[in-house]
């Protein structure tokens, strides 16, 4: 049975009518993001169910997968004791370096213990380097990834993301509890 | 400076409400293009008024629209919101706060060209202005703007918003169509062109969305009117975003043709802590390092005189200042890691040019370069350049050559002897 069907079935059904019925491959990218939206990853199962919905081979839906930056195959370590991940993407490109964002981001690792992509001790933040994000006037800023958003913070300082940072742990151990 | 014609939200507020909109005589203007207007008028009007694409390549908006064959259907529309060159973030503001200007303009340009659907392509960060976009979508279809027959005149339009997933080269107009399709982001050789295959091969208008924005208001006052602002090879107004070393960053609405030094020095409030300015960019990320000499400044910001005084382009005017402290071989560095991260790596000279590149600057950056490292990523930059399928790869070697050739010393700097 198609798990990804059976949950999102009326979600699916109006991405579908976006495109002509002989071009339903074109919903791949909708799907993913919609596969995605839960754990911030999608897994075998959930490419294997969109092959089947839109009709084409699971190395195709992954290869997708594997092209564009914004998808996520789910981790092989999940955050001990599972939950989420979220992944805090700096844009170190250019017009962000100019106003000081590299700098931004190392001193946010220091104060974190961690080093770029390497998971923070209770395994539930990456800082990771992206590319431009279309916000170079209010840099430094950080996209937050990880509840299947895609969340835009800008003019940030270090203290700011720490805040952040404290208020999603505060959240996840309610959801724990 | 007058009332701005793409920013107006800046004066207006709450135009993002479609009953706001609509009582500033938004949406007029469809009604009477569709009532009265035969299609061919609504092109013509286009081409007459000199509007260029304000996404980066300047091409004639009007004689885009005049290739699509009228003996192939159906016709297709897609509005490019994939702004990605950094730099770049004018797109985003307009679909924020001036949703339906933008959308009007897209039902305008449909229209013209007869398209049922169109849609709508986002780059996925902006998946919130994709649910802003869907939101006012259907509040023009219960107004009954969007939908089947429209004003009794037989005519049907669609718009269908859809998320990109994070690659600069999507927006590149047939890497763009691949991924719509569901494929991977590469583009296609040219021709056949989009106007005659474009998505699912059927003949296809791109354009981007602040040249979208633009159309309502040529429709409504006419080209007269339009070529009455900007100069006579560069009509009409164009959105700068200002970044970088700068007071006051941003995006700026401008009559085309104004002097870089009254954007950076009076808009932008100049270079900070008091420190002189050295180079700016011109378009983004892709563009060449210009150096800020007083000629430089004065330059009129429109395509030809761009071209031709600065050999830069104009393109998507994303002006970027560097102050006396950027060292341009590390500028370098840090367009070449961009460049190299977003090649398709469809083809070679692209793929494998901007790769080296990257590690060349790395090294001479990381203080391991020998002098012979200057020529050699010259040579490389030149087997890029016009060599490669789609401009990704010529974008990713203004920055390098002509730092190299304007500012040799601070690549020197960083030679081992």
């Amino acid at each position: 049975m198609n798990e990804l069907l059976k949950k999102y079935s009326e979600q699916i059904h109006s991405i579908l009518a976006k495109y002509p019925p002989e071009h339903k491959r074109s919903a791949v990218m909708p799907l993913l993001f919609l596969a995605q939206r839960e754990s911030g990853a999608v897994s075998r199962q959930a490419m294997s169910d969109i092959a089947e919905v839109l009709e084409i081979s699971e190395t195709e839906v992954a290869s997708i997968v594997g092209f564009y930056t914004l998808f996520h195959e789910e981790d092989r370590q999940p955050p001990e004791g599972g939950g989420i991940r979220y992944r805090i993407q700096i844009c170190t490109d250019l017009p962000c370096a100019l106003r000081g964002s590299e700098e931004f981001a190392d001193k946010l690792c220091e104060r974190l213990g961690v080093k770029i992509g390497e998971p923070t001790a209770d395994g539930m933040f990456v800082v990771e380097k992206v590319m431009c994000l279309a916000a170079c006037h209010r840099a430094p800023v950080i996209q937050l990834q990880g509840n299947g958003r895609i969340d835009y913070y800008e003019e940030q300082t270090v203290e700011k993301v720490m805040e952040l940072i404290a208020s999603l742990r505060r959240s996840a151990a309610e959801v724990q509890r | 400076m007058s009332e701005p014609i793409i920013l107006r939200h800046r004066h207006i507020p709450d135009l993002d409400r479609l009953n706001v909109y609509r009582q500033q005589g938004g949406m007029e203007t469809f009604e009477k293009v569709v009532r009265t207007m035969k299609p061919g008028e609504v092109i013509d009007e286009v081409k007459k008024s000199g509007l260029r694409g304000r996404g980066g390549a300047g091409f004639p908006t009007g004689m885009k629209w005049g290739f699509i064959p009228n003996n192939l259907w159906p016709h297709y529309v897609v509005a490019n919101a994939d702004e990605s060159e950094p730099g770049t973030f004018k797109d985003r503001e307009i679909m924020e706060k001036n949703p339906y200007q933008f959308l009007e303009g897209l039902m305008i340009t449909s229209y013209a060209v007869q398209a049922n659907t169109a849609y709508i392509y986002l780059r996925g960060e902006f998946w919130y202005l994709a649910e802003k976009l869907d939101a006012c979508i259907r509040q023009l279809e219960q107004d009954r703007l969007l939908g089947e027959n429209l004003f009794g005149s037989g005519y049907a339009l669609r718009i269908h918003t859809h998320l990109g997933a994070g690659a600069y080269i999507c927006g590149e107009e047939t890497a763009l169509l691949e991924s719509l399709e569901g494929k991977l982001g590469q583009p296609r050789l040219k021709p056949p062109f989009p106007a005659v295959e474009g998505l699912y091969g059927r003949p296809t208008v791109i354009n981007n969305v602040e040249t979208l924005a633009n159309v309502p208001s040529i429709l409504e006052h006419g080209a007269a009117w339009y070529r009455s602002i900007g100069t006579a090879g560069s009509p009409g107004v164009k959105v700068f975003s200002l970044s970088g070393h700068v007071n006051r960053p941003g995006n700026y609405e401008l009559p085309l043709g104004v002097p870089f030094r009254e954007l950076i020095f009076g808009l932008g409030g100049g270079i900070p802590q008091g420190r002189a300015i050295k180079a700016f960019m011109t378009a983004g990320a892709s563009s060449s390092i210009v150096p800020a000499t007083e000629e430089a400044l004065d330059t009129p910001m429109d395509y030809e005189s761009c071209e031709q005084k600065l050999g830069a382009p104009l393109g998507s005017a994303s002006i970027i200042v560097l102050d006396e402290t950027v060292n341009m071989a590390w500028l370098a560095m840090k367009t070449s890691h961009f460049f190299k991260h977003e090649s398709c790596g469809k083809c070679t000279p692209c793929r494998e040019g901007t790769y080296w590149m990257m590690r060349i600057l790395d090294r001479l950056v990381a203080g391991k370069g020998k002098m012979e490292d200057i020529t050699l990523l010259e040579s490389v930059a030149n087997q890029i350049k016009l060599k490669t399928l789609c401009p990704l790869g010529d974008f990713a070697v203004p920055s390098v050559l002509s730092g190299i050739k304007h500012f040799r010393r601070d690549y020197e700097m960083y030679c081992r002897r």
